[in-house]
C-alpha cells in the first residue's frame, strides 16, 4: 500500500515541480467560460440557462487536453518499463496514477467553477448542483481518458487520437452530468446514473489501461 | 550454447527460446541456465536480439517458442537496467531512489549509501536533470542497489561510462555474484568474472 502512496506522491510532486500543466488546464477552462458571453451576447437568463452545459463542455475539453501527459512522460524516460516489473502490479500503478491525475486535472477545475458561475450568471443552487455533478462525473472522464491514453501511448503522435477514441465513451457522462444540474428537486435518477458510470469505469479502468500498456509495447 | 553444465539449483533456466520482432526472427533455440554466482555475457552484432532477450526474461516480451523456468511458481523478481534510465529529471537524485525503494521494497541500501557507492555521494539534493549521461547511468545503477533482487539483467551497463565507471560496474557485478546473485549482461565491452558467453546473431 505504501508503494501506491509513493506513486501518488511522486505524481503530485512532479506536477508541482513542472507547475505549468495544471494551471494551463484551469486557464483554458476559465477562458472558455469567459469567451461565451461575448459569443452569445450578454443575455443573463439565456447564459444562466446554458451555463451548466457550458461548464461541462469546458471541463470535458480541459480534461481531454491534459490526457496525454498521463503516461507519455513515463514512457519516454523508461519509467513505464520499470513499473512493468516492479514489486506492485501494473494495475496498482495505473490506479495510483489515475487517482493522482484526477486530483491534478479535475479538482483544480472544480475549484475554479465559482469564477465561471459569475461569468455565466449562474445562481447559487445551480452552481452547487454543478459542483456536485462534476465531483461525481469527472472520475469517469479520467478513467475513460486513462484507457485512451494507455492505448495511444506507444504511438509517437497519439496526442490527438486519445480524445477522439474516448469521446463516445464520455457522451453518457455529459448527458447525465447536465441532467443532474437541470433535474427538478427531489429527482436523483441522473445522480445515480452518473455515480454508477463513475464507479464502474473507475473499477475497470486500471485493468483495461494496464492491459493496453502491456500489449502496446510488444 | 554455453554454459549448460548440470545445474545445482539454477535461478533461471531458459529452454529452446525463440523470439521475433515484427516479421523478423531474431533467434531460436536459445537455451542456458543461470546459477548463483554466474555472470553470463550476451554478445552479438547490433540488432541480434540481445536487448529483446533481456526484455523477454524480464517478462516484458512474449517469446515465440520455448520457455523460461523459475525455481518457484512465480518468476523471480529481477532488476532490469534498460537503455532508458527511468530517471525523473525534475526530481532530485535522492527522491528518484527513494521512490523506487518504496515501490520495490526497502530491502537494499539507503538512497544516500547507494549514491555514495556509485560515486554520486553528496549529490542527493541535486535535480537529476543536471546530471550528465554518465552520471545518469550511475544513478540508474544505484536503483539496483536500493532494492535487493537476486537477478540483474544489464543492457549495455558500461555505455556512456568512463573508465572508473567501467570499474564500478565490474565491482557491483562482482558483489552481486559474491552474495548469491546472478547477472546477465548484454555488452560489447568486457566485464571481468564472466562465467559464460552467449553469442546471438547466428540464427538468421
Amino acid at each position: 500500500m505504501s508503494a501506491v502512496f509513493a506513486v501518488i506522491g511522486r505524481e503530485l510532486r512532479l506536477a508541482t515541480r513542472t507547475g505549468g500543466d495544471a494551471l494551463t488546464l484551469v486557464l483554458f477552462f476559465v477562458m472558455v467560460g469567459a469567451v461565451v458571453p461575448f459569443a452569445i451576447g450578454p443575455d443573463r437568463t439565456l447564459l444562466a440557462k446554458l451555463a451548466p452545459g457550458l461548464i461541462w463542455i469546458a471541463a470535458f475539453l480541459s480534461m481531454l487536453l491534459g490526457l496525454d501527459r498521463l503516461f507519455r512522460a513515463d514512457e519516454d524516460d523508461g519509467s513505464l518499463l520499470l513499473f512493468r516489473h516492479a514489486a506492485i502490479p501494473l494495475e496498482a500503478v495505473v490506479a495510483a496514477k489515475v487517482l493522482a491525475h484526477w486530483l491534478l486535472s479535475a479538482v483544480p477545475l472544480i475549484v475554479a467553477t465559482p469564477l465561471l458561475a459569475v461569468l455565466l450568471a449562474l445562481d447559487m443552487p445551480s452552481w452547487g448542483r454543478t459542483v456536485l455533478a462534476l465531483l461525481i462525473g469527472t472520475p469517469a472522464l479520467t478513467a475513460f481518458g486513462a484507457i485512451g491514453a494507455a492505448v495511444t501511448v506507444s504511438l509517437k503522435r497519439g496526442g490527438l487520437l486519445a480524445p477522439v477514441l474516448i469521446l463516445p465513451l464520455c457522451i453518457p457522462v455529459l448527458i447525465f452530468g447536465v441532467a443532474l444540474v437541470a433535474a427538478p428537486d427531489g429527482s436523483n435518477a441522473a445522480l445515480l446514473f452518473l455515480a454508477a458510470l463513475s464507479l464502474v469505469s473507475v473499477a475497470f479502468c486500471p485493468f483495461a489501461a494496464a492491459l493496453a500498456l502491456r500489449v502496446g509495447s510488444e | 550454447m554455453n554454459p549448460d553444465e548440470p545445474p545445482a539449483r539454477p535461478l533461471l533456466t531458459v529452454e529452446e527460446l525463440a523470439l521475433s520482432r515484427g516479421e523478423r526472427r531474431l533467434f531460436d533455440a536459445v537455451g542456458f541456465s543461470l546459477e548463483p554466482g554466474h555472470l553470463l555475457l550476451l554478445r552479438g552484432p547490433n540488432g541480434a536480439g540481445k536487448s529483446s532477450l533481456l526484455l523477454t526474461l524480464a517478462g516484458l516480451l512474449r517469446p515465440e517458442a520455448g520457455r523460461i523456468v523459475w525455481p518457484g511458481d512465480e518468476p523471480t523478481p529481477l532488476h532490469l537496467l534498460a537503455h532508458l534510465p527511468g530517471v525523473k529529471t525534475r526530481l532530485t537524485l535522492a527522491e528518484n531512489l527513494d521512490f523506487w525503494r518504496s515501490v520495490n521494497g526497502q530491502t537494499g541500501l539507503l538512497a544516500e549509501d547507494a549514491l555514495e557507492t556509485v560515486g554520486l555521494g553528496g549529490l542527493g539534493a541535486l535535480d537529476a536533470g543536471y546530471l550528465s549521461a554518465g552520471q545518469t547511468k550511475r544513478l540508474a545503477l544505484a536503483r539496483l542497489l536500493v532494492t535487493e533482487r537476486l537477478i540483474w539483467l544489464l543492457d549495455e551497463p558500461t555505455a556512456s561510462l568512463d573508465a572508473a565507471g567501467d570499474m564500478l560496474v565490474e565491482r557491483l557485478v562482482a558483489e552481486r555474484l559474491r552474495t548469491g546473485g546472478a547477472v546477465i549482461a548484454a555488452t560489447h565491452d568486457d566485464i571481468g568474472g564472466a562465467t559464460g558467453t552467449l553469442t546471438l546473431g547466428g540464427a538468421r
